[in-house]
């Protein structure tokens, strides 16, 4: 109740309670005057009770999430990974008059890739090494901060970043760079439990925000430049205790193991960086797991190499595997499929559109994996078949070799873990594409625990256009562009619709950018000093729409004046 | 409000820690490395080093359109094993060599890498200091004069500022580079720089515009986003536009800097140039 104690605490100077310690416990001395003002207080905290017990965050709240368009209460805003918001305040014809609300800093270097939650006025996000806060929504004002006392040898790729928690009663939940998962109470950053998930030193690590579904707090694994072995876990969000953990890359006995040569399946990484979703109408949980290790080396791995680049669709309950599907077998690029995968329906089918790292833009059949097409968004040239499914296929000559090979799209991928978006309006997908193809050569290497094993190097190529970026709005069903925003250079960040009609996006260059969502106008931008690494959202209070984005050090805010 | 309290304090505790590890890392860094003269050090450091030094250093270590030829006896931030383990872990401040692991592409390297690099880039390097094959004297003289190199560039505070100053290229470019710059200044233009070196962002790309006025500027970008322009133009005035309020706005990675062929630039005087960039930017000394 610390509501109560702040009230005590403001009225202590006016209100000298006399408190005198006797053997047997406290008297209070009170005069009448006072006892007026006591009796206010305790209907203060009484209110202030009510307003905490209703910011409890049931599970069956994250199901309506679409009822409370003011709250953004899961990473992707809702449990079907669309980043869509139905607020609508802030629209086309108004958008170009939004202002800065208020910043706040995280004070630490490094990118910051957060998005926070926001639960009845209260914004929930993490920042650089395992930094969590709780702010004044209405004001940026922090209510609690904590900061985990990380080991000085952790190594986590690709800097030391976080990108939000999960809440879920009176807890948020929070994976840290040593790998540990933890709750942290809602209301005092208290930590309230800590569990041990794997061991930092060989490499494991957790970025992602996590996925509460029902009582089960689930994440997955980090560490695909360590020859880890991957996992998504499940945890009982009251107790820490570990209720399933499902290894992506399958044991000896387990279906899948013989898309791996010899012992390679025990370093074979299939990490997951990216917060999965869920369909609560058939109980599945979808998750995309990255590349197999070493990241851009064949030699040794011989095989599918299962379930890496795959979207694996899970039984919550138990862990169990439902389906997968893999983006891109045997990979030898770090094709990483960590992108999240968006849960659309569409003339009577159940889909899961989700643009890959590997250039192609899937639709897939939520209830059997099938998948149904698969096209090109940005440029590719690792893939110029397809296999009996329908599925790209990788060509032969694309491989790595000791001079180099050009392949497209390059190391970091056509897109890559910042958000996509899905506007049931426009019925358009909108998606970070990068421009950007490297030359991809072989470096073998011995694996050692805990050393980087990348089995490869890439470089700059020698085109004569250097690399570029762009929002891209797709057909949700064919895949076909429908507009683009070119950014000067390849951007990190995601991308957020809402019902006003507008996207909103950021660049490498700094800018925060509002887009018509039908045609891809720019409708407003500001220039925020520093890129954006991370993926937007939005929520109200007291009927004032916010829109925000991580930038730099700071979480900055944006409304209309 | 305690948890206030325990953050802030929680927070010097973490301040002091810093500076103590701080004011500890140049003690615990060794100073001899401890793999030299090891073949298998060496073999494992070439592979570390392509993983995380060549993108900018290039294959072998001789240089890539970023970083300096590395196969050079002489370093300019420091020969000793002690300096090139400070400058690969620590960076070069105010230059595009970041801390081990600052670009946060990847995952940096442990010391023990460190010093495996280290052990790799000895068994290439050449054992003799370049040797300039021109006469730097001359080469100066052209720079400022006949060649006209200084109308653009700007040696240790002398010259033009509409290209690159040109005060540590010598040590910072391979040789054949620093030709091949001269004889085709816009290849490497055309290629744009990579996003590790974002924050170096000035690309000297050739921008023609025409303002609200009517008004024609042409000259270097020295910077832009989506929506603005920072550009210099022949005089070397600044120009701060909104490129939603210009008339017209050009880019081309055709450089401003003409080439010279061996008919402006004879292959000997060429070689001069190359003598005096090298000689200008010769490291001072061992140390840092």
């Amino acid at each position: 109740m610390r509501g109560c104690r702040w009230a005590a605490d403001m009225h202590a100077p006016s209100t000298p309670f006399e408190v005198e310690s006797k053997p047997r416990g406290l008297t209070l001395r009170i005069s009448g005057r006072e006892t007026a003002a006591i009796a206010f207080l305790l209907l203060g905290c009484l209110l202030f009770g009510a307003t905490l017990a209703r910011a409890q965050v049931t599970a069956q709240r994250l199901l309506d999430s679409g009822k409370e368009p003011q709250n953004w209460l899961m990473y992707s805003g809702d449990y079907a990974g669309r980043r869509f918001s139905a607020l609508d305040q802030v629209n086309t014809a108004n958008a170009h008059a939004l202002v800065p609300q208020w910043a706040y800093q995280t004070m630490a270097g490094g990118k910051f890739e957060t998005t926070p939650l926001v639960v009845d006025g209260i914004l929930y996000g993490t920042g650089q090494d395992n930094r969590a806060f709780a702010l004044d929504a209405r004001t940026g004002r922090p209510i609690w901060q904590y900061q985990r006392a990380l080991p000085a040898d952790i190594r986590p790729c690709c800097g030391r970043v976080n990108r939000g928690v999960a809440i879920l009663g009176d807890k948020v939940f929070l994976g840290t760079l040593d790998a540990h998962v933890i709750a942290l109470d809602a209301k005092t950053g208290n930590v309230i439990w800590d569990v041990t998930s794997a061991d930092y030193r060989a490499g494991y690590s957790f970025t992602l925000a996590p996925l509460a579904i029902k009582n089960l707090v689930i994440l997955g694994v980090s560490g695909g430049e360590y020859g880890i072995r991957g996992f998504i876990d499940a945890y009982d969000a009251a107790t820490g205790e570990r209720k399933w953990r499902f290894y992506t890359v399958p044991g000896p006995g387990e279906p899948g193991h013989e898309t791996w040569e010899d012992d390679s399946w025990k370093i074979g990484g299939a990490p997951a960086w990216i917060t999965g979703v869920y369909d609560p109408v058939t109980n599945t949980t979808f998750w995309p797991t990255g590349n197999p290790s070493p990241s851009n080396r064949g030699a040794g791995r011989a095989g599918d190499n299962l379930y890496s680049n795959t979207l694996l669709a899970l039984d919550p309950d138990t862990g169990k595997l439902k389906w997968h599907f893999q983006f891109t077998k045997h990979d030898e690029h770090d094709y990483d499929a960590t992108q999240v995968p968006v849960m659309v329906d569409e003339g009577g089918q159940h889909l899961i559109l989700h643009a890959d790292r590997n250039g192609f833009f899937y639709v897939i059949d939520r209830a059997t994996g099938k998948l149904i097409s698969a096209n090109p968004f940005a440029k590719v040239t690792w893939s110029t078949s397809k296999d009996a499914e329908g599925r790209p296929a990788t060509d032969k000559n694309g491989s790595p070799t000791a001079e180099g090979n050009r392949v497209c799209p390059g190391a970091a991928g056509a897109t890559n873990w910042m958000s996509p978006t899905y506007d049931p309006q426009t019925k358009l997908f909108y998606v970070t594409a990068r421009e950007q193809c490297d030359v991809f050569s072989t470096a073998p290497q011995t694996f050692e625990q805990g050393h980087a094993y990348y089995g490869s190097a890439y470089f700059p190529n020698d085109d004569a256009a250097p690399f570029w970026g762009a929002l891209r709005a797709l057909d949700a069903t064919t895949g076909k562009l429908k507009w683009e925003w070119k950014h000067p250079s390849p951007t990190w960040s995601g991308v957020l619709s809402t019902a006003g009609g507008v996207v909103f996006t950021g660049d490498a260059e700094g800018n925060f950018i509002a887009l018509d969502a039908a045609s891809g106008k720019a409708l407003w931008h500001f220039q925020c000093g520093a890129s954006v690494y991370s993926s937007p959202m939005v929520f109200a209070i007291d009927g004032k729409e916010y829109v925000a984005v991580a930038a730099g050090s700071a979480l900055f805010t944006f409304a209309l004046p | 409000m305690p948890t206030s309290t325990r953050t802030t304090n929680a927070f010097y505790v973490l301040l002091l820690l810093s500076f103590a590890v701080l004011l500890a890392l140049p003690l615990l860094a060794q100073d001899k490395n401890p793999f030299a003269g090891n073949a298998q050090a060496a073999k494992v450091g070439e592979s570390q080093f392509r993983a995380n030094c060549a993108f900018c250093h290039g294959l072998g270590a001789r240089g890539g359109g970023r970083g300096p030829d590395l196969t050079r006896a002489q370093k300019m931030h420091g020969n000793a094993d002690g300096d090139l383990f400070r400058t690969i872990n620590q960076g070069v401040p105010g230059t595009a060599m970041p801390p081990n692991g600052a670009t946060q592409q990847g995952v940096g390297m442990t010391e023990e890498e460190i010093w495996q690099v280290i052990t790799y880039i000895r068994s290439v390097e050449k054992k003799a200091p370049v040797a300039a094959l021109g006469d730097a004297a001359h080469g100066k003289a052209l720079f400022y004069g006949g060649a006209a190199c200084s109308t653009c560039h700007m040696i240790n505070g002398k010259g033009g500022r509409l290209g690159p100053d040109l005060s540590t290229t010598g040590s910072a470019r391979a040789t054949e580079y620093l030709v091949d710059s001269v004889r085709n200044p816009s290849r490497r233009l055309a290629q744009g720089i990579g996003e590790a070196m974002k924050e170096f962002s000035q690309e000297y790309v050739t921008v023609t515009v025409v303002d609200a006025g009517g008004q024609k500027f042409k000259g270097v970008v020295l910077n832009e986003d989506s929506f603005t322009l920072q550009m210099m133009d022949m005089r070397e005035q600044l120009h701060l536009f909104e490129k939603g309020k210009l008339r017209s706005m050009e880019e081309t990675r055709e450089s401003l800097m003409p080439g010279y062929d061996e008919k402006l630039l004879p292959e000997k005087d060429l070689q001069d140039i190359v003598a005096y960039l090298l000689t200008v930017a010769a490291p001072a000394g061992g140390g840092q």
